[in-house]
């Protein structure tokens, strides 16, 4: 082994100052990712307070005000500050142009920026909590978020400077993916990860302003009482809802799209077979990007919105819908005539589709108006969301991150632990969150502190079983954490998946401090299982 | 069979659409079973299938990746179902927004923590709503401050009631008896105590109820009547009898308050009087006992002098023992 491999961006250079200043896309992503799983648990510790706080019917641990801070703070940290940045800027960064043969993305320096304006905003959502948290919920609906004497402004800044990190890493991406691929690799030999990022990217440039713009309006309207959202002055505090909606809808395809893409690939690698339908796939993560753009409405079936609205918000949103469900189809019909391998990153991908599958398939539910009237505003809307966000995009994100430990890091994580983990995570996942389905059915508002006694087993089950699962994610990431400690290395050359995209077949692990030593030349694509065979090689 | 379901999915069903609503339920749940178990089943065949077993070579696997066949059907199956779903949900709704011409008509006002219902021959209650049985009630929901939504569970019916504009539901309730009411639009500190109960009746006893409102409690004495407006004016929503503090100081003991001193959030205090809790029921604002925040809305005009007399009486009968 020459001494040019056992280079890699992990220990050269070395010092802080090449930490807090470098361009490398990988440390900057390795970055984001400290910092996401920081605010993880951040938002985790939050849940877990509101759960043990609703074991029993009244206020037994904290007061209400303590609760409506809680479940604000909760949504709105898991949500700006970790699944929106950490996932396309974890992953993302440090693979992006690794998959595409780059030596960087497009713009490293711009890249850096985005880091620093996240951490920027951070700082004032951190800020937010030591002055005393903001009780409007995460979603700061007029006119509650205007008058209340919390503080709505310093977090809806920080939210709106975190916009811009979204942003600026949106068009990076976008540009890394057209102009930085090797030659040879044309859009069709993309691993589909790559287009689930491009997708997710054109979200963030396209809807990320209209949440700075609402922000800014909500701002405006407390500082110097503009009246855009105040009735008083002629303003309209339902046309914040379609303002924040037409963002925050799209948000939620920011979040999941690059969950998909993680999917995308672990099934065909622990699978080693080629993936169904790849052009399918790739063109239905761009018509989600876009439909997800007209179905804000369904998020306001209660506002009073026009019967025609409801029925065309209604139609719209079933459109999302069915795309979503053949790909799900997809993903296990990839597995047909494989050669499919029980570790923890295809453990975390089945999980995914069970978990999303009922996510998916409880929105069917919610899309139906007559029905929704009743289940809008209950735990069944918790549960739905949650069955996406944490049981699609966590646990996706959870996949992805052992998927790619060995190749990020340089070392292998207990494998063991890690299965052992992953069945908790589902158990106690599911042990959490599927009763509050039947919370909601039965009429349990959200956002209340203390509750009515005819929900008190559901809800006590719920408790249970949150602390089941987030002893389970604790042990997945210390257990990720620990092989750092550990200094468990894989030998440079290991592929211990048998990847075929280029950050397995070309670089070492950790990468090069430029990627690769010399520019790539592609040999196959993506998932070409049927015409190549690669070596799992996974040496200590 | 269906009914046990029913029971264990849903609260009672009590409108007359509430049946309806249930069955397109049951109709998404089946679906929905049915492709989960396709989902689940078709993972773990072939995942257990396909295994790559110990021990055995890698090789080159399957290059199909296309089959025109399943893929129409993955996609023909759910569209059918949804567009099933689609124009159910769509016919449902229609029956629940478009309201009969004989509908009684009920002013509902959403106030941070309490309901407010205005009946069409006068009077008015705080968090009861009364109804009679098999006859269309049309509710008309406002707010004097932020959102809240009016949602009554057993009626499988729910609207977002807003400061600058009035929305519509209404419900045709076949059984008479009483039932949950909950805000479902968070409205700040008390929103989970913003509860209401909604009395259903025989249209018979609704109309006597009616023409009694607001004349039955003449007689009673002051003290008795401050402890019927204690729950029925929405006290008890944020002031407890039994010392616990809710989103304001409880009453328990408030015999013995008088003549002590009060001390405020702005480091002011005053001796306890009539006068005092006559303002303080009246204008909240202006003085906010120190440890709590300045949220009880005003309740000028909704109290007449003979309600703020009784609750000063009813409060003056609390001592030690007192609990609800």
């Amino acid at each position: 082994m020459s001494e040019n491999t056992k280079q890699n961006y992990l220990n050269h250079p070395k010092g802080i100052m090449s930490w807090l200043l470098t361009l490398d896309h990988k440390r900057i992503g390795l970055m984001y990712l400290f910092s996401g799983i920081l605010f993880f648990f951040l938002g985790g510790l939050l849940a877990l307070v509101m759960r043990f706080e609703l074991a029993a019917p009244g206020n037994d641990i904290i007061s209400n005000e303590v609760y409506n801070n809680a479940y604000t703070l909760h949504g709105a940290i898991m949500i700006f500050l970790f699944i929106i940045p950490a996932i396309p800027g974890a992953l993302g960064n440090i693979l992006l142009p690794l998959m595409v043969g780059a030596k960087d993305v497009a713009f490293p320096r711009l890249n850096l920026a985005s880091f620093y304006i996240y951490s920027f905003g951070a700082l004032f959502a951190m800020y937010t909590i030591i002055n005393g948290g903001v009780d409007t919920g995460w979603t700061f609906y007029t006119p509650y978020s205007t008058q209340s004497t919390s503080n709505v402004v310093p977090m809806t800044l920080g939210i709106f400077i975190i916009g811009f990190s979204s942003i600026l890493t949106g068009l990076n991406f976008i540009a890394t993916v057209h102009k930085m691929r090797i030659p040879g690799l044309t859009w069709y030999k993309l691993p589909l990860f790559v287009w689930a990022l491009y997708g997710t990217s054109l979200v963030q440039i396209t809807a990320t302003p209209v949440l700075a713009i609402t922000m800014v309006l909500l701002m405006l309207e407390r500082f110097l009482g503009i009246g855009i959202f105040d009735p008083a002055l002629g303003g309209d505090p339902v046309l914040y809802q379609h303002f924040f909606w037409f963002y925050s809808h799209p948000a939620v395809y920011i979040m999941i799209l690059p969950a998909f893409g993680i999917i995308s690939e672990i099934i065909p690698v622990h699978s080693r077979k080629k993936i169904w339908g790849y052009k399918f796939i790739a063109y239905s993560t761009l018509s989600i990007a876009f439909i997800g753009f007209l179905v804000w409405g369904h998020h306001m079936f209660t506002s009073g919105q026009s019967v025609f609205s409801q029925i065309v918000f209604s139609f719209i949103t079933y459109f999302v819908g069915i795309p979503t469900g053949v790909k799900i189809f997809s993903w296990i019909l990839t597995m047909y005539k494989g050669q499919v391998s029980f570790t923890p990153p295809m453990f975390y991908a089945l999980a995914f589709l069970f978990l999303f599958t009922i996510g998916g398939l409880t929105g069917i539910f919610l899309g139906a108006v007559a029905l929704d009237i009743h289940l809008h505003d209950t735990y069944f809307v918790v549960a739905h969301f949650h069955y996406v966000m944490q049981g699609g995009t966590i646990v996706a994100f959870l996949g992805g991150l052992h998927h790619w430990w060995p190749k990020s890091f340089g070392v292998m994580y207990n494998q063991t632990i890690a299965n052992i983990a992953a069945l908790g995570v589902f158990i106690g996942f599911n042990g959490t969150f599927f009763p509050q389905f039947l919370l909601g059915l039965r009429g349990m508002p959200r956002r209340y502190a203390t509750y009515d006694e005819q929900f008190v087993e559901l809800h006590s089950y719920s408790t249970f079983w949150s602390g089941i699962l987030g002893i389970s994610i604790f042990i997945a990431v210390m257990n990720l954490f620990w092989s750092f400690i550990k200094k468990n290395k894989v030998d440079p050359g290991s592929n211990p998946w048998g990847g075929m995209t280029l950050e397995w077949t070309h670089t070492s692990s950790p990468p090069h401090p430029h990627n690769f030593e010399e520019e790539p030349v592609l040999q196959h694509g993506p998932y070409d299982y049927d015409q190549v065979i690669v070596e799992k090689t996974y040496k200590k | 069979m269906l009914d046990r379901l029913t029971e264990f999915f849903f609260p009672k069903q009590v409108s007359t659409f509430a049946s309806d609503i249930d069955n397109l339920y049951f109709f998404i749940f089946y679906s929905s079973v049915a492709l989960f178990v396709i989902v689940v089943f078709g993972m773990v065949y072939l995942s257990i299938k396909y295994r790559h077993r110990k021990g055995e070579e890698l090789k080159l696997t399957s290059s199909k990746d296309h089959s025109t066949l399943l893929e129409s059907m993955f996609f023909i199956i759910p569209l059918i179902l949804v567009s099933i779903t689609f124009v159910w949900g769509i016919r449902s709704y229609l029956k629940m927004v478009i309201v009969p011409d004989d509908a009684i008509e009920i002013k509902v006002t959403g106030q941070s923590w309490f309901w407010t219902f205005d009946y069409p021959d006068g009077g008015t209650t705080l968090n009861e709503l009364v109804v009679p049985s098999n006859k269309p009630v049309k509710l008309v929901l406002s707010s004097k401050d932020v959102l809240h939504s009016f949602f009554i569970p057993v009626m499988r019916s729910k609207m977002d009631c807003l400061p600058n504009r009035y929305n519509v539901m209404w419900f045709d309730a076949t059984k008479e008896g009483v039932y949950d009411i909950f805000c479902t639009e968070y409205c700040g500190t008390g929103h989970s105590q913003m509860g209401a109960k909604v009395i259903v009746m025989q249209p018979a006893q609704y109309e006597e109820w009616a023409s009694e409102l607001g004349s039955e409690d003449d007689d009673l004495p002051l003290d008795e009547l401050g402890a019927k407006l204690y729950t029925k004016k929405a006290c008890n929503t944020c002031h407890t009898l039994d010392g616990s503090a809710l989103v304001g100081p409880s009453y328990l003991q408030t015999s013995q308050m008088w003549g002590q001193e009060r001390v405020f959030d702005d480091g002011t205090s005053t001796v306890i009087d009539d006068n005092y809790i006559r303002s303080s029921i009246l204008e909240p604002m202006t003085q906010i006992v120190a440890g709590y925040q300045g949220v009880m809305p005003t309740y000028q005009g909704l109290l007449s002098d003979r309600e703020l007399d009784a609750l000063i009486a009813f409060l003056k009968t609390l001592n030690e023992d007192s609990q609800i």
